[in-house]
């Protein structure tokens, strides 16, 4: 039965190759439904909210002013223009970047969308006024300002020059607003929808649907395909699967775990196809340094030398949201450790034996052997308690008695920004890959590392990183960052990165999944071939 | 009797501001912080002043006292706040999924009750037979299946069936259209979920009617209607099924009470957009004012719920008078 589906899930996988290479005749018209996995977003507006349910809500609805490109979206280099005209090359030693914008773009009232529009919308992300919230502005601490020095033309100027400014500034959530709007009520956006992008919108109905319909002054040409899009808000997994299993909707866009992909390919076969891709969320393991015996080094480097991530990876993925092996980076991106150089790092030997011996080793020495501590987990299915459970065996081959504490994510933040913890598992989740920016929760004092440590060495290594800007240097400063992380102090430890699985109907066309979901989210391109 | 109503009435007072100090006590008493879930909810990361920001934006950042104070002179004044999660009117929030819960918690009772009271009657005056037996177990069986399971169940089954004969799997709407707006799709999407608790609730009523009947059929004044020679059907029904169903509207009122709120995990699994989904979320994701709303409302509902059972037991029963 199990290679009965294996070659299920490979046929359909190829649906999803073949179609791709052969010519198709692409079709206008349609309405895509979808489901949104979650009950409903808290506001409409992205400069304010982290969940993808805002951005599967209302990211058809908006431009920005350059994104990833959406047929390579793990590139953390390859950026194209969709309000600009041409990506700019930077100046004045790579600390200025001026932007040309598209004219004769139209918000959806039909006034004019200018270089205003687009610096006063980032202004309100970087310096935002009192009362108003932006949660990613830390990521800005680069621009010192923002300027439209006349209608077409948008000018950022850096503090310094950093190769992680570009990739922010694809940020999915930057959506262009209309100054007019942001002067009278920076609070406007957060219960109104009115952009400028592919999809015009209809009608919301709470924690239950959101319409659009095509916006036919879209200023990208042919787009989009689709007449419109309706998406369906459904918290419970079995809904979402039942829902694409009976064509109620097409896809959704966050991702399913793998029994889910293996049940709608069982009982579809070439009507669903799959799409998958390594995730950018990593899983992260912190260990509380405020309590003994974690204050040791010894006693944390054992814990990562205990898991045996090359066999483990693998058995995983069959059951959770998870696959590739990787270091603090994202696999693949140019700054993240080859595989020769994550098997230097603790915890990454090929040798798991070896490994487990100097864990025992480092425990006697430490005097921690047999040590019982909690692990403090999320109650969140996928990957959290899979991963948790897969953990606490991991460790009992070294001797340690480990339990579970799976709570809600209330009390889960709470018990972490507490402090009363003894080891958690975090995710670590991001839009665009962007390496250098990517990494900041290992940074002790950053918002989500609940370490509890000071360490100025690990600051000066990161900053030293950040700074450089010559792609081979920062490859080496970020690999003795993650050495000394990871592996010389294990402040933290990083497990199997995630995995995103799209199953959907074959005939929807024109997506291509992202490391992210919250990325290629405005539905210009898909269209449905039936 | 309309002093009784009225006094009755006088009496949801206090009982609703104590289950406030509770409800706001008992929020305060969970850890966890709704700014802190809601930036940090994604697993990216988030700006600490923005943490900052979203107290303030909030009132969280003023004591408790003058918190509880807000929230009782806003609740005295039939103000119910604004969601701390979606910045709507917590009334508009609860007045949209009402309708849906509602509807569900009708349907499933009108189904629970055309079950429950002839298979509990025929039960009680078939006791021992196989008929009995099999009433029994069937009742039996509802009470021990979860509703989320049997939902669950009940979807698999449609797909599965509609595929073998229709080629196509076909499964229940899953988003609401109100009644009187597409009645054949509004009702072919809340059926499902009212067979599901229905049954349940109908198990539970089934016993109670079995058990009430055996011990009214015991009673001196049946024995003397069937002495006097009174047809069967008129013994049953006028006799015995009316005093009977004394506990049994007690027990139907208070499930109707629970159906409205407490239908947490049968709303997620079919997708509805109720009142108890929102309390679910309105918790998960520390929504004081919210939880604190929904709380009142259930606690209204099944006030109002024991008033209507009390006012039916004098339709049910003339000896019973309120003074």
């Amino acid at each position: 039965m199990r290679s009965r589906y294996g070659a299920a899930c490979i046929g359909a996988m190829l649906v999803t190759v073949l179609p791709a290479a052969a010519a198709e005749t692409l079709k206008h018209g349609g309405t895509l439904t979808y489901l949104i996995p979650a009950d409903a977003p808290p506001s409409f507006d992205g400069h304010r909210e982290t969940t993808f349910a805002t951005v599967h809500s209302a990211a058809p609805f908006y431009s920005v002013l350059i994104r990833i490109d959406p047929q390579n979206p793990s590139s953390t280099t390859d950026f194209v223009c969709d309000l600009c005209t041409e990506m700019p090359k930077p100046t004045d030693g790579g600390k200025t970047y001026t932007f040309k914008i598209r004219q004769g773009v139209k918000f959806h009232d039909g006034s004019p969308l200018t270089a205003a529009d687009v610096a006063a919308s980032w202004e309100m992300i970087i310096h935002p006024p009192q009362g108003v919230l932006s949660p990613r502005g830390s990521d800005y601490a680069m621009v010192d300002t923002v300027e439209a020095p006349d209608d077409a033309t948008v000018v950022f100027r850096l503090k310094f020059a950093t190769n992680a400014f570009l990739p922010g500034l694809a940020d999915p959530f930057a959506w262009i607003y209309k100054k007019a709007i942001l002067d009278k009520d920076p609070h406007w956006y957060e219960k109104n929808i009115m952009g400028s992008g592919p999809f015009k919108f209809v009608d919301y109905q709470i924690g239950q649907s959101i319409k659009g319909v095509k916006n036919p002054d879209y200023y990208r040409k042919e787009l989009p395909y689709l007449d419109g899009f309706t998406a369906i808000y459904a918290d419970k997994q079995a809904v979402r699967v039942e829902a694409i299993r009976s064509d109620r909707a097409e896809m959704e866009f966050r991702g399913l775990p793998p029994s889910a992909r293996d049940e709608l390919v069982h009982a579809l076969g070439d009507k669903i196809a799959v799409q998958e891709s390594d995730w950018n969320c990593g899983s992260i393991v912190t260990a509380n340094h405020k309590k003994k015996p974690f204050d040791d080094v010894r006693v944390r480097r054992a814990l990562t030398l205990a898991v045996d991530r090359w066999h483990g990876a693998p058995a995983l993925a069959k059951i959770a949201v998870v696959k590739t092996v990787g270091g603090i980076v994202f696999p693949g991106s140019p700054l993240a450790a080859t595989r020769d150089e994550l098997q230097r790092i603790a915890g990454y030997w090929p040798d798991i034996d070896k490994s487990r011996a100097e864990a025992k080793r480092l425990l006697k020495e430490a005097g921690a052997e047999g040590l019982s501590f909690e692990l403090l987990n999320r109650n969140v299915d996928q990957p959290y308690k899979y991963v948790g459970t897969w953990l606490v065996d991991e460790w009992s081959k070294i001797g340690l008695k480990v339990s579970q504490r799976v709570v809600p994510t209330g009390p889960w933040f709470e018990a972490m920004r507490g402090g009363t913890f003894d080891v958690v598992l975090q995710a670590n989740c991001h839009s665009i890959v962007n390496p250098a920016l990517d990494v900041t929760p290992y940074l002790p004092g950053s918002a989500e590392n609940y370490g509890y440590y000071t360490d100025q060495h690990e600051l000066d290594l990161y900053d030293k990183m950040l700074r450089e800007t010559d792609p081979q240097k920062q490859h080496a400063l970020m690999n003795d960052f993650e050495n000394y992380v990871t592996d010389e102090q294990a402040h933290a430890m990083v497990l199997p990165w995630w995995n995103r699985i799209i199953p959907y109907q074959s005939y929807v066309k024109g997506w291509k999944i992202s490391p992210s979901h919250y990325i290629n989210q405005d539905l210009a391109t898909i269209w449905l071939d039936k | 009797m309309y002093r009784y109503i009225v006094n009755r009435l006088l009496l949801v007072i206090p009982t609703l501001v104590g289950a406030a100090i509770l409800v706001f006590t008992l929020m305060r008493l969970i850890p966890g912080d709704i700014c802190v879930v809601r930036l940090g909810s994604g697993g990216g990361t988030f700006d600490e002043r923005a943490v900052t920001a979203c107290h303030a934006e909030l009132g969280m950042d003023r004591s408790v006292l003058l918190q509880f104070v807000d929230f009782l002179w806003g609740f005295l004044n039939f103000d119910l706040g604004k969601s701390m999660w979606s910045g709507k009117p917590v009334a508009y929030e609860i007045v949209t999924r009402l309708p849906i819960s509602i509807e569900i918690a009708l349907m499933a009772t009108i189904v629970a009750v055309a079950i429950a009271i002839p298979l509990g009657t025929i039960s009680a005056l078939k006791q021992n037979s196989w008929v009995d037996l099999f009433v029994r177990v069937f009742a039996i069986a509802g009470i021990a299946t979860p509703s989320f399971w049997l939902g669950i169940m009940l979807i698999l089954g449609i797909l599965s069936v509609s595929q073998a004969f229709a080629g196509a799997p076909w499964m229940p709407p899953i988003d609401y259209v109100p009644l009187w707006q597409d009645p054949i799709r509004n009702l072919s999407m809340a059926i499902w979920p009212a067979i599901t608790v229905g049954y349940r609730s109908s198990a539970i009523t089934m016993r109670m009617t079995r058990s009430a009947m055996l011990e009214v059929l015991r009673e001196d004044y049946i024995r003397t209607a069937r002495a006097k020679g009174l047809l069967e059907k008129i013994v049953i029904n006028r006799h015995a099924l009316k005093n009977a169903l004394l506990p049994v509207v007690t027990l139907i009122g208070l499930e109707f009470a629970f159906l409205i709120g407490g239908l947490v995990v049968t709303e997620q699994v079919f997708n509805l957009n109720g009142i108890g989904r929102l309390f679910v979320l309105a918790i998960a994701n520390q929504d004081y004012t919210l939880t604190q709303a929904l709380v009142m409302l259930v606690v209204a509902v099944s006030i109002f719920a024991n008033l209507v059972v009390d006012l039916a037991y004098a339709w049910l029963d003339p000896r019973i008078r309120f003074a």
